[in-house]
Formats: C-alpha cells, sequence, structure tokens
C-alpha cells in the first residue's frame, strides 16, 4: 500500500476529536503497534480498526479474486470488511478487537494463511 | 471445551438486552448476557441526541446516559448477572442445545441455558452503486463508532445517502464533531425521519436532496469524491449527474434484523417488509414458537431504541415467569401500554401494520408449513 492508498501513512499524527459539546473520550493508555512494520501510535483497548484509522490508515485487506481494497464498513463484527491478519492470526474482525501494545497488525491479502500449530 | 451453564442466556448487550436482562435479574433469574462488542449498550452508547418517546423510556435524556441508567441498574443485581463483551455467539445446535460461542477471536467454548432471549439487533444495508465496496464507504452506525465511542475524526467531508432519523442524526452529530457534511441526499420525496432533526441540519446549512441518490462513488483505492443525480417519480436517474467532493460516504438506507439464532433454534420465521426483514414469530411474551426462546428489539422488527427497551422488559419478565419466579402480576399488560402509546405516531402504524403479521395469539392455531 503506497502514500496514495493510505493518505495518512507516516505522518505521525492522529485524526482525533479533540473538543466535543456533549461527549468526553476516556482513553486508555497511549501505546505503540506496528502496521505493516511501521510503528504508530493508539490507545490500549480502543478496536485495532479504530485505532489505525486514527492513524490515516484506510485500507484494511485485499479480497480473493477481485484483488479490491477494503476497509471499515459495519464495526460491530458483522460484516468482515475489516479483517487483517493480527500477530500472524487472519481474518480477526478488527472493528471488535482490542489494541494492545507491540500488536503486529497486517493488511491482509486474500484469505490470508492458517499460522502453523505451535509444537 | 468448557461449558458454561445459566438459567437464561441474552444474546446482545443493547437497548433490549440490557433491558432484558436487568428485568429477569430482578426476578431472581440467574443471567448470562454475551456482548460481542468490547462494551455494553449497544447503539444507546452512540447516540448524543435526548430521545424522544415517554418519560418511562426516558424521554429527554440523551442516549449515551440512558445505558449507564440501564448499566446501573444491571448493577443493583449483579449477583445475578453475568457478563461476557467481547464474546461471540457463533451457532446453536439445537440436537443437544448447545451454544456455540467465542471470546475474541481464538478463545471457544459452550454455553447451556434454559431459556434465551435473542436480542441480536441489526445489520447495515448497503445500496448498489459502482465502487460501494470501497474504502470510505460507511455504515452509519460505524460513522457514530468511530465519532462517538472512541473520538475518532471520521473523514473530512461527508456525503450522507438517506434522510431518515438515522441519516438526519448522524448528519448532526457529524457536524458536533466538527466535520463538514456536503449534503443529504435522499431517494423519496420527502424527510423520513423527524422534521425536528431534519431542521437542525438545514439551519447549519446542509442541503437535504430530495429526489437525489448517489449514482457512484469515485476513488482508486479509497473514496475521493461522488456522483449524486436526481430521480424521477419511478426512481430512474434523471438529468445532469453532479459531483460531490467527498472522502467518506455515509450510507443511512435502513436496517436488518440480525436473526440467524433465532433461525438455527426452529423459530417460525417470516418475512415482514414492516419490520423490515426476516422475523420471528411471537407472542404477547414476546416467546417464538420454540418455548425456549424470546426475541425481542431490532432483532424482532426495526424500530426505535424506546420500543427496544419495553419488547426487552417483556421478554425478560417472561422467560423470568416461565422458570417460575414470581413476577408482579399486570406488568405484561403495563409494558404493552407503554408500547401501544410509542407506536401511536405514523411510524407507529406502520410497526403495527407488520406485528398483525407476526404475532401469533395461540400457538396451537399455527400451522406447520
Amino acid at each position: 500500500m503506497d502514500e496514495k492508498s493510505n493518505p495518512g501513512v507516516d505522518r505521525g499524527t492522529m485524526d482525533l476529536i479533540e473538543e466535543h459539546p456533549i461527549l468526553d473520550f476516556p482513553r486508555g493508555e497511549k501505546v505503540s503497534f506496528f502496521f505493516d512494520g511501521r510503528e504508530m501510535e493508539g490507545y490500549e483497548g480502543e478496536p485495532i480498526a479504530v485505532a489505525l484509522h486514527a492513524n490515516g490508515i484506510r485500507v484494511y485487506r485485499e479480497t480473493a479474486e477481485m484483488h479490491r481494497p477494503r476497509g471499515f464498513f459495519c464495526a460491530i463484527g458483522k460484516c468482515s470488511s475489516c479483517f487483517m491478519v493480527v500477530d500472524g492470526v487472519p481474518n480477526v474482525r478488527t472493528c471488535i478487537t482490542p489494541l494492545k501494545p507491540g500488536m503486529k497488525v497486517e493488511t491482509q491479502h486474500g484469505k490470508g494463511c492458517v499460522p502453523e500449530a505451535e509444537e | 471445551m468448557k461449558t458454561l451453564s445459566t438459567e437464561i442466556l441474552v444474546i446482545g448487550g443493547g437497548a433490549a438486552g440490557l433491558s432484558a436482562a436487568a428485568e429477569a435479574a430482578a426476578a431472581g433469574a440467574k443471567v448470562l448476557v454475551a456482548e460481542s462488542d468490547l462494551h455494553l449498550g449497544g447503539q444507546l452508547v452512540k447516540q448524543t441526541h435526548k430521545f424522544f418517546g415517554s418519560k418511562d423510556e426516558y424521554a429527554g435524556t440523551r442516549g449515551f446516559k440512558i445505558a449507564d441508567i440501564l448499566l446501573s441498574e444491571i448493577d443493583s443485581c449483579k449477583e445475578n448477572v453475568e457478563i461476557h463483551t467481547n464474546t461471540t455467539i457463533t451457532g446453536f445446535y439445537s440436537e443437544d442445545g448447545t451454544f456455540t460461542a467465542m471470546r475474541g477471536e481464538e478463545k471457544y467454548f459452550h454455553i447451556k441455558a434454559k431459556k434465551t432471549i435473542v436480542a441480536t439487533g441489526a445489520q447495515e444495508r448497503l445500496i448498489p452503486f459502482p465502487n460501494n465496496d470501497l474504502p470510505g464507504v460507511y455504515g452509519a452506525g460505524a460513522v457514530q463508532t468511530l465519532m462517538n465511542v472512541y473520538g475518532v475524526v471520521p473523514g473530512k467531508r461527508v456525503l450522507m445517502v438517506g434522510a431518515g432519523n438515522i441519516g438526519l442524526i448522524v448528519s448532526y452529530q457529524l457536524m458536533q464533531a466538527g466535520v463538514e457534511v456536503a449534503a443529504v441526499v435522499e431517494a423519496a420525496p420527502r424527510v423520513g425521519g423527524y422534521w425536528v432533526h431534519a431542521a437542525k441540519i438545514r439551519r447549519m446549512g446542509v442541503p437535504i436532496l430530495l429526489r437525489h441518490s448517489i449514482r457512484k462513488a469515485v476513488g482508486d483505492q479509497v473514496i475521493t469524491g461522488a456522483y449524486i443525480t436526481a430521480l424521477n417519480d419511478r426512481f430512474e436517474p434523471e438529468g445532469e449527474e453532479t459531483y460531490v467532493d467527498c472522502d467518506v460516504i455515509c450510507i443511512a438506507v435502513g436496517l436488518s434484523p440480525t436473526t440467524e439464532i433465532l433461525s438455527q433454534a426452529g423459530c417460525k420465521m417470516m418475512y415482514v417488509p414492516q419490520l423490515c426483514g426476516l422475523v420471528a414469530r411471537r407472542d404477547r411474551t414476546m416467546k417464538t414458537s420454540n418455548p425456549d426462546f424470546f426475541t425481542a428489539g431490532d432483532a424482532s422488527g426495526i424500530e426505535e431504541a424506546s420500543a427496544a427497551m419495553v419488547e426487552g422488559r417483556i421478554a425478560g419478565l417472561s422467560a423470568a415467569a416461565d422458570l417460575g419466579y414470581p413476577t408482579e402480576h399486570g406488568k405484561l399488560d403495563e409494558y404493552w401500554g407503554r408500547l401501544q402509546a410509542l407506536r401511536s405516531g405514523e411510524a407507529g402504524a406502520r410497526i403495527c401494520q407488520g406485528l398483525e403479521c407476526v404475532l401469533v395469539n395461540r400457538w396451537e392455531d399455527v400451522s406447520d408449513d
């Protein structure tokens, strides 16, 4: 994925709502994680997909046959659009999987590979 | 594999599920709530506006505060309630009455329950147009999750598709969050949502284009714009297409009930357009044709959160009563009175039409077909 597809890559800021007339946003600890090898910051416990969005990342996976980009869509774990490879595990619903420090999040190409079982 | 057992399993911790859990636990039943999201409250926690409806259903209170009220009600009988968030019910096996469940993406276990309340809510509908699969085309609920739950800016400039209550409310919420709304397009010749919501966004200068729809989304890897067009009386595109500069296309064209578990449990289902899709037949206690399964909230037909909360209470009360817990006499009638009051308006008339098709008076009279 290049600059054009994910305009926020490497810019080092997050798209956060700083002031809201009604809501405030209690956030977890600020932690770093990796997206396709690039280090990024997010808040522990927020969904991975949300942390990526705040970092300007829009494309989360590429479909198996037509190679179409896919990203955020339903945000409630029902639609499959935001499947990614997380710490080697494919097809993770990143919209309802909490971010943890040091997580390795990768763009999923196609159906993903099931990791070898550990001995 | 580990098996959890409970008296009442509530699937879904949103408006209906929390109300059901509160009601059943107050009656003395042991309740397990399984919620796939990371937190409870469902769509309530995403709502910044004050609810309409009646005082009994917290009219005048903002949605996210209503979730807090329900949670504190549950907390007051917490010895009866076990809550599992980030836990998805993935199936029901009727041969031995077991639910399969998944915590996160990798921890699998079983659940057994005497009674089950299916309050699984709904999922966003999508309409067909070229490039509707590109990142940047988001469901209205997803936009609310980003900005109202996690405080993340969804985009710079949004085209809203749909002028029902959700489209109107989310447009207003976007502006609250400092995001520009380019326009709201609505295929129907009139605004579908409450006039007061439409008036709020018109006052803030956002055009609501009736008899208009999106023709196609533009973008290579992500959305960079959209073409919209006017529609004629037969909903066919008419005249020139207009380009709208936007990086988010927010889809608010309605919801479909989430009902797979009910189908797996063999509940008699029916397609009811007024309730927006396939729903379970049910009696006045929200019990389905499978006497161990109840349905409530959007899963039983798309309606407002106020009605979902009352339906949840009915289902919770009835499930507890079926297990032999004493419940207050006349409470069921009181809840039906509240539902009738909530459904007295124009939108409610449509719901009542739908309910006439799906509601069962006596299960003995329902044929097996």
